[in-house]
């Protein structure tokens, strides 16, 4: 891999390149919290953020979406030359570029490639930047803190520069518009990197262990944990919603007033939902709110691990922040490997 | 230098398997009340001529201005031009479909799901047992056996249905009662009319008229829980091996492509791994009936 250095007073030098690869999103400050979107200005682009409110999904599988259009008398029209509008990504965490990595094996490389995920996943450029880690981030457990794909170029703070390293071809392009900023690192540079990297994994206040999770749930798959976050959970879908690898979506046609055309619409579902196992007929599959939570957790460490090879969460930390009743990715494995009680702090919910 | 120069090209048009191809209902055939046979052709031939599917296979079938849903296809792969979907008026989709005239156009993209290992039941024989609406998907394994006669051993079929009324498909498999080289065990709980001149009593009972060799024979079981409940048990007692026991399961498949995440069932997604799962899957897997 070429890897360069940049000093981090040539950064808004640098990004002035990028509006020519697409409109740029970066993460800015909003509220308490943070979110990819378009800056204003660059001074807005925080460096230094802890996770955004949303994930990158957002932009490659919208909350909702046109697939097609429709018309009694034409037939189903495609729309797919809408959803490649070129975007740069600016400051993604290592976690998140790997949850597009995951999102990738599902929507670009197994059966089934889907042609508007694909169309924007092309057609973005993604910038990633190092973070420190916060007492909500577990994602050395999940070994999505380093990400050696997935990139274009990657940034990492090594003092008065940053060490660039360059993923893609295209990336490549980037480089050579703004080529008078890069230059060959020194071995103390990559020293220092590898001083950097090393704190930053210890420095991890979480730390759960996966390796034999998929066999520990199989067993605990009667426990009454689940019964309990069932009792906590409001069936809100919330961490569906901020999870970097939660990708279920509802489909339904929306028809024009007065007429019979009209649009298939997709949209972010959530199995929390008490609708999500339902079938013409009247029979849910999963009525019981502990069955819908022990669902989310099941897929995530146990299916994605059996189709896929690891299991699907990356650590981000986002179900830890949003979750009003404390059911997260380490609440939960803590508690089905009976390292902590579950105490939901919601418990006056019924199914 | 302009934007034009470096942002990347269009990605190359790649088939869309969202969108559905355009298909005219040819027949409408109302077998039972709230359970027609719908007989469709795809309005291009070219789609026609490409179209392939395996018994146990299903489509997503769409009525323009409604939505989508998973339909399983009646018809044998062997009987070309023709698809036929035999479809319960269940739910939104489904109640549109019916207010169709005859050569209105539907949506239809597909096929979808595994369907039955018909290479690997080759050379094995075959036993086919129905409960009530099962008959849907079991037809088409049916009409492909027959069809594909000299590929099987003794070839047997069991159906229940509550009432001769009920009994989807009833004058075809009345005819193909008198087949030779096909065993056609049809039975009914009861028969108020007192017509029927076949078996009286519930699917099991059927067990005691033929004989089966559990190391050469598979089995392919679709119909309500209670159906799997009595039969499984029945097959277990005659040593069928688990995995020569198949089933097909129906969740509301509503992408068919294996992302929507509609039909997972345990960790598995009914579209990709199913819908037909054997019954060894099935007790590894929680949730499945």
């Amino acid at each position: 891999m070429k890897i360069l250095k940049m000093a981090k007073e040539n950064l808004d030098l640098f990004v002035s390149v990028l509006p020519a690869f697409g409109e740029v999103y970066a993460p800015l400050k909003r509220g308490k919290g943070y979110v990819f979107d378009r800056p204003s200005r660059w001074s807005d682009v925080q460096l230094k953020y802890s996770r955004t409110m949303l994930p990158p999904k957002k932009l490659m599988l919208p909350p909702r979406e046109m697939t097609f259009a429709f018309d009694p008398e034409k037939g189903y029209q495609d729309s797919l030359t809408e959803a490649s509008k070129p975007m740069v990504l600016f400051g993604v965490h290592a976690y998140d570029i790997y949850g597009l990595n995951i999102l990738d094996r599902v929507f670009a490389q197994a059966k089934y490639p889907d042609p508007y995920y694909i169309a924007r996943r092309k057609a973005t450029t993604i910038i990633g930047i190092d973070f420190e880690p916060d007492e909500k981030h577990c994602a050395s457990s999940m070994n999505a803190d380093f990400v050696d794909h997935g990139f274009d170029l990657f940034l990492s703070d090594i003092g008065d520069e940053y060490l660039v390293l360059v993923g893609t071809s295209r990336g490549d392009d980037i480089l050579i518009m703004s080529n008078c900023l890069m230059h060959t690192p020194t071995e103390a540079d990559i020293e220092e990197y590898k001083k950097r990297s090393k704190s930053r994994r210890d420095s991890y206040k979480v730390h759960l262990a996966l390796e034999d999770l998929p066999e520990i749930l199989e067993m605990e798959y009667h426990s009454k944990v689940w019964d309990e976050f069932g009792k906590g959970c409001l069936s809100c879908g919330s961490c569906s919603m901020v999870c970097p690898t939660c990708y279920c979506f509802d489909v339904y046609d929306e028809v024009d007033l007065g007429s019979r055309k009209g649009q298939r619409i997709r949209q972010w579902d959530s199995c929390l939902l008490r609708t999500h196992a339902l079938v013409a007929g009247g029979e849910n599959f999963r009525h019981a709110r502990s069955s819908r939570v022990k669902f989310r957790f099941y897929h995530k460490q146990r299916g994605f691990v059996a189709e896929y090879g690891r299991p699907s969460c990356i650590g981000c930390g986002r179900c830890v922040d949003v979750c009003p009743a404390e059911i997260n990715i380490i609440s939960v494995i803590q508690s089905i490997r009976g390292e902590r009680d579950v105490k939901p702090s919601n418990s006056s919910a019924s199914s | 230098m302009s934007s034009q120069a470096i942002a990347p090209h269009p990605p190359k048009a790649v088939d869309n398997p969202y969108l559905p191809y355009m298909a005219r209902i040819v027949r409408i055939h109302r077998m039972v009340p709230d359970n027609y046979l719908f007989q469709m052709r795809f309005a291009d031939d070219a789609v026609v001529q490409k179209w392939e599917h395996r018994p146990g296979q299903f489509v997503e079938l769409s009525v323009i201005g409604t939505g989508e849903a998973p339909i399983s296809i009646s018809s044998s792969p062997t009987r070309k031009g023709i698809l036929e979907f035999c479809v319960r008026r269940a739910g939104r989709v489904t109640s549109a479909l019916y207010k169709l005239p005859t050569n209105a156009m539907v949506g239809i993209r597909g096929p979808y799901g595994n369907g039955f290992p018909v290479e690997e039941m080759a050379g094995h024989d075959l036993l086919i047992i129905a409960g009530g609406l099962g008959m849907a998907p079991l037809r088409s394994l049916l009409w492909y056996a027959l069809d594909n006669r000299e590929k099987f051993g003794t070839v047997t079929l069991m159906y229940g249905a509550r009432s001769p009324q009920e009994m989807l498909f009833r004058e075809e498999l009345l005819s193909l009662a008198e087949v030779d080289n096909f065993n056609c065990l049809l039975t009914v709980d009861r028969d108020p009319a007192g017509t029927w001149k076949h078996n009286v009593g519930l699917l099991p009972s059927l067990f005691k008229k033929v004989n089966f060799d559990p190391n050469k024979t598979y089995a392919a079981v679709v119909g309500p829980p209670i159906v799997y409940k009595f039969v499984l048990a029945e097959l277990l007692k005659l040593n069928f091996h688990k995995d020569r026991i198949l089933m097909s399961l129906e969740r509301r498949m509503k992408c068919g492509v294996g992302k929507c995440g509609h039909c997972s069932v345990g960790y598995k997604y009914t579209c990709i791994h199913g819908p037909v799962f054997t019954y060894w899957d099935a007790i590894n897997l929680p949730e499945i009936v």
